[in-house]
This record gives C-alpha cells, structure tokens and sequence, in this order.
C-alpha cells in the first residue's frame, strides 16, 4: 500500500551503454523518515536519485514513487511528478542570475498563479525555515557554499513537496555548516512531514540525523539497517566504510593490467 | 601499404558519419526550440531581456564597426570614383554596399562574436553547473524557458543591429565624403535617394540580416545545450559558435546574393 512505503524499488538495473551501473536494487523508503545512500565514489547513488527523480530510467525493474511507475511516465506525468519532488544538487545549482529571493520564488512563479504579494511572504518563510531570510537580496555568488546549499533548499521545499532528494549535501562544508545542513535536513522533515533522501559519503554527519542506511557497492546493496544496527555490524564492506579503514574489501588501486606489464618489470629493462 | 590508406578511408569514413549525426542531432534541437517556442511569446518578457543580453550590450561594437566601416567605404569609394570624374556618385556606392552586404554581413560576424559566445557560454555554463537539470527536475523545460527566450531574443535584435550599423556607416561615409573631402552635399543624398530601392536593396538586407540572425541563434544555442560540463567544454563550443557562425553567414550570404541581387 503507498501508504506506508514512499519509494519503492525493485529489481532495479541500469546501465550506461554497455557498462553496468546498478544490478538487483531492492530497497524500500518510508514516508516521514530521512534515508542515506552511502557507498563510494562512482558506485551509482546519484544514479539512483536520478532514476526516482525519472531523469534516467531504468533498463530493468520498477522505481515506484506514491505508488505510480516513475520510468513508465510519459512526459506530462513526470511533470506531475516533480512537482511534488525536491531536489537539492550536490552545489545548490542555484540560478546565478537570479537573487536569492527570486531563486526561492522561481519555482512558485513557474507553477502557481499566486499574486507576487503571496509569493513574496512564502519565499520569506521559506527562507527563515532555513536561517536565511535576511540574504534575500544577495546574488549567488554573494554566499559561502553552505549558504548557497541552504537556498537551494528552501527553493527546495518552495512548493511543499512530499519528497526531497539530496545529492551530496554535505561536500566541501566545514565543520559548522556541515552540522547546520545536517540538522536543518532533520528539521525540516520532521516539521513539514516530507521524505529526506541523502545521497553521501559523510558517515558521522548522516548517522546522526538518518532512520536508515542503505549501502551501495558495485552497483549492490551491500548492507542496510538503522545507523545502530549499521555501526555494529560484521559485514567487511560497511565496517571498512564507517571507519574509514584502509585494508578491506573496497580497494584503493582502480582495477588495471598489472605491474609488471605496466612498469616492465622482468623484461631486462634497464 | 594498404594499411594506412585503409585507415584514412576509415577515419574519413568516421568523420562524415559523425558530421552527418551531429547535423542531424541540431536539427532535431532547432526544430524542438521552434516547437517549444509557446512560453517565449505568451511571456515576453523573457524575451525582452534577452533582446538586452544580445541586442542592446552589442550596441557598442556595432555603432563603432558601423562608422568606421562607413569612413573606410567613403576614403576607398571616393579614391576611384573620382578617376572616372562621379565623385559625386559617392552616397548611392556607400549606402548600397552598407545596405546590400556589409550591413548584414559585418554585423552577423560581430554578432557572432559578441552575443552568439555569450549564448553559447551562459548556457553551457547553466549546464555545467547543473542549472538546467534543477530547472529539468523542477518540472520547467529548460528549452523553453532559457533557449527559446534566447534564440528569439538573438532574431529579433540582429536585423535591428544590422539596420543601425548600415545607418551609422552611412553617417560614417558622408562625415569622410562630404564633411572632410568636401563632394556636394546634395549630390551625395539625392544619388543615393535615386539609386537605393526599398524593397530590392533595404529590404533584402533585412531579410538577409534575419535569415543570419536564424542561424547565428540557432548554432549559438545549440553548441550551448550541446556542450560537455565542463570548462574545456565550454570554452570548445564558445569557439565552435564563433567559427561555425562565420561560416554558416558566409555561405548563406553567398546563396542569399545569388537569389536576391542576380539576373537584373
């Protein structure tokens, strides 16, 4: 029933041409709760955004989001579709010849025939829930790159969507902004009901703020549970990601052809 | 010995497979921006700040060019003329060379350079730094609502710029011509009030103007959408705008000359 499952994955596969990104992707996501897709660099988690926000679709398996196929959506239903979805880009992507305000006003300006009086005071809301209410009429490239993930979200959340996907949010923040986005991402899916999905690779930061954990290597699911089950667990994959250890079975070495053809080694070279 | 020969087939053989494929690739886009072009017209006003971006920030360059242009046609025009003693036929040689071909032809090449690179740039750029895809998941067709403002924006302000850049070389002329080498004055504007016909002469400039004004948008915009993320991307289809423009102008005023300006 949609009701209890807002993202429902199944037997998902995607590739690119020849090249396999994600193969038998099974995952759930409840409604209410804020969900991290962990998993090294080019394992395919901004993928998997892409493939429930339908920017891609899948070569196999069902993305079903309130209970509707995502990849089967013509062009119309994915329109329908966004609508009630957020997007948070990895650098806010943020409108760089638009002010803060008309950034957050964007997406009400393109979808409602709200008078600009009404406009005006929901982009202001929108803006306090993040802290920012105050930089309305900063240009984008008058803010720290915290700041400007912070206005991507309340353009984010500018038409109350019931879903809102995080592509790396918490990339190159330091230490306080890190905490503030953590927090804020929590907050807001706590007071306004929606669905939080992080894609990164920051494991404190998203323990502390996520319900569950999935975890994606070679295109799998390698592991997945609440952030108590995940930090105790025997699986290698997800013991050597959480502590961030060397030896374990993700390699540091990109798969190549070996040393001793590379280098010439055994050959008599000089 | 076949070997080579083989493979320069082959990879000429490539090449053409790919022109063909990207050819086909823009004309696809084109015909997709003209279809999606609705937003462009029912909200002008996206439009009207386009016409600023390409039009009005081109103003400089093309009063500048125009006049000197214009000073250069009446210093060369007046030097032979006057050998054959029709000095006096200085105003009709310069207005219908500014009117005819440098008009429209000068101002594309600049337009090109000037507004199709900051198309292709800003574009690329929004691309790049995923502000398409933002718009894209947020349900706004980033075709209709960044290229089509752009693309018309680009139309509408090249014919304008051509007509300005002829108007202020002919200006340019008659300050050399009349003003500093001192042809008669009246001689100057009644021969070329006699000789230039609206619609054989201004008019056709204006249709060639528009026609390159199409193309100049439509590769601007294209390269732009086109463009890998990136800033050797970017800056490849910058100098792919300006190179094809020049070009695709060329060529189109070849044809366009033919049609229009032949067999009277």
């Amino acid at each position: 029933m949609p009701g209890d499952h807002l993202v429902d994955i199944r037997n998902l596969e995607f590739a690119y041409g020849a090249r396999k990104i994600l193969t038998g992707i099974n995952m759930t996501m409840e409604r209410g709760q804020v969900v991290a897709i962990m998993g090294g660099s080019g394992c395919g988690k901004t993928t998997l955004l892409k493939l429930i926000s339908g920017m891609l679709r899948p070569t196999s398996g069902e993305v079903l989001v309130n209970g509707e196929a995502v990849h089967r959506m013509d062009t119309d239903g994915l329109a329908r579709h966004r609508r009630k979805l957020g997007v948070l880009f990895q650098f806010g992507a943020l409108f760089t010849d638009l002010s803060v305000f008309d950034n957050v006003a964007f997406p009400l300006r393109e979808h409602t025939d709200l008078p600009e009086e009404l406009i005006r005071d929901l982009v202001l809301l929108k803006l306090h829930s993040v802290g920012l209410r105050g930089a309305h009429a900063l240009m984008p490239h008058q803010l720290s790159g915290g700041m400007a993930r912070r206005v991507a979200l309340a353009r984010a959340i500018a038409l109350d969507p019931g879903l809102v996907l995080f592509d790396e949010p918490f990339t190159g923040l330091d230490p306080i902004s890190l905490t503030v986005t953590g927090n804020l991402i929590r907050r807001l899916t706590d007071t306004l009901g929606l669905t939080s999905v992080v894609v990164t690779h920051d494991v404190a930061e998203s323990l502390k703020i996520v319900d569950r954990v999935f975890f994606v290597a070679d295109g799998r699911i390698a592991a997945s549970g609440t952030p108590d089950e995940v930090r105790h667990t025997t699986d290698d994959f997800v013991h050597q990601f959480i502590y961030g250890e060397e030896d374990g079975p993700m390699r540091f070495h990109f798969p190549g052809g070996s040393m001793q053809a590379d280098f010439g080694l055994g050959r008599g070279r000089a | 010995m076949l070997k080579p020969l083989l493979s320069g087939f082959s990879h000429i053989g490539r090449q053409v497979i790919d022109g063909t494929w990207r050819l086909g690739y823009a004309t696809r886009f084109f015909l997709l921006v003209l279809l999606r072009s609705g937003l462009s017209f029912t909200r002008f006003g996206l439009v009207v700040r386009k016409v600023y971006f390409s039009g009005v920030l081109s103003l400089i360059i093309i009063i500048v060019s125009g006049l000197f242009v214009g000073m250069v046609l009446g210093l060369q025009g007046y030097e032979t003329l006057v050998r054959y003693g029709s000095a006096e036929a200085l105003g009709t040689l310069v207005a219908l060379s500014l009117v005819r071909e440098l008009g429209p032809v000068v101002s594309a090449l600049l337009f090109a350079s000037r507004a199709g690179s900051a198309i292709t740039a800003e574009i690329g750029l929004m691309k790049a730094t995923e502000q398409l895809s933002a718009m894209e998941v947020m349900a706004v067709d980033p075709i209709a609502r960044v290229v089509g403002p752009h693309f018309w924006g680009a139309v509408i302000s090249m014919p304008l710029l051509a007509s300005l850049f002829s108007a202020v070389g002919v200006f340019g002329g008659y300050l050399i011509g009349v003003v500093l080498i001192g042809v008669d004055d009246g001689a100057f504007w009644s021969q070329m009030q006699a000789a230039v016909d609206f619609r054989h002469d201004i008019l056709n400039g204006i249709i060639k103007s528009a026609v390159f004004g199409v193309a100049v948008a439509a590769i601007a915009t294209f390269e732009g959408y086109d463009a890998p993320p990136t800033a050797e991307g970017v800056s490849g289809a910058t100098t792919r705008t300006v190179v094809t423009s020049a070009l695709a102008i060329l060529a189109l005023d070849f044809v366009l000359t033919a049609f229009m300006f032949t067999g009277q």
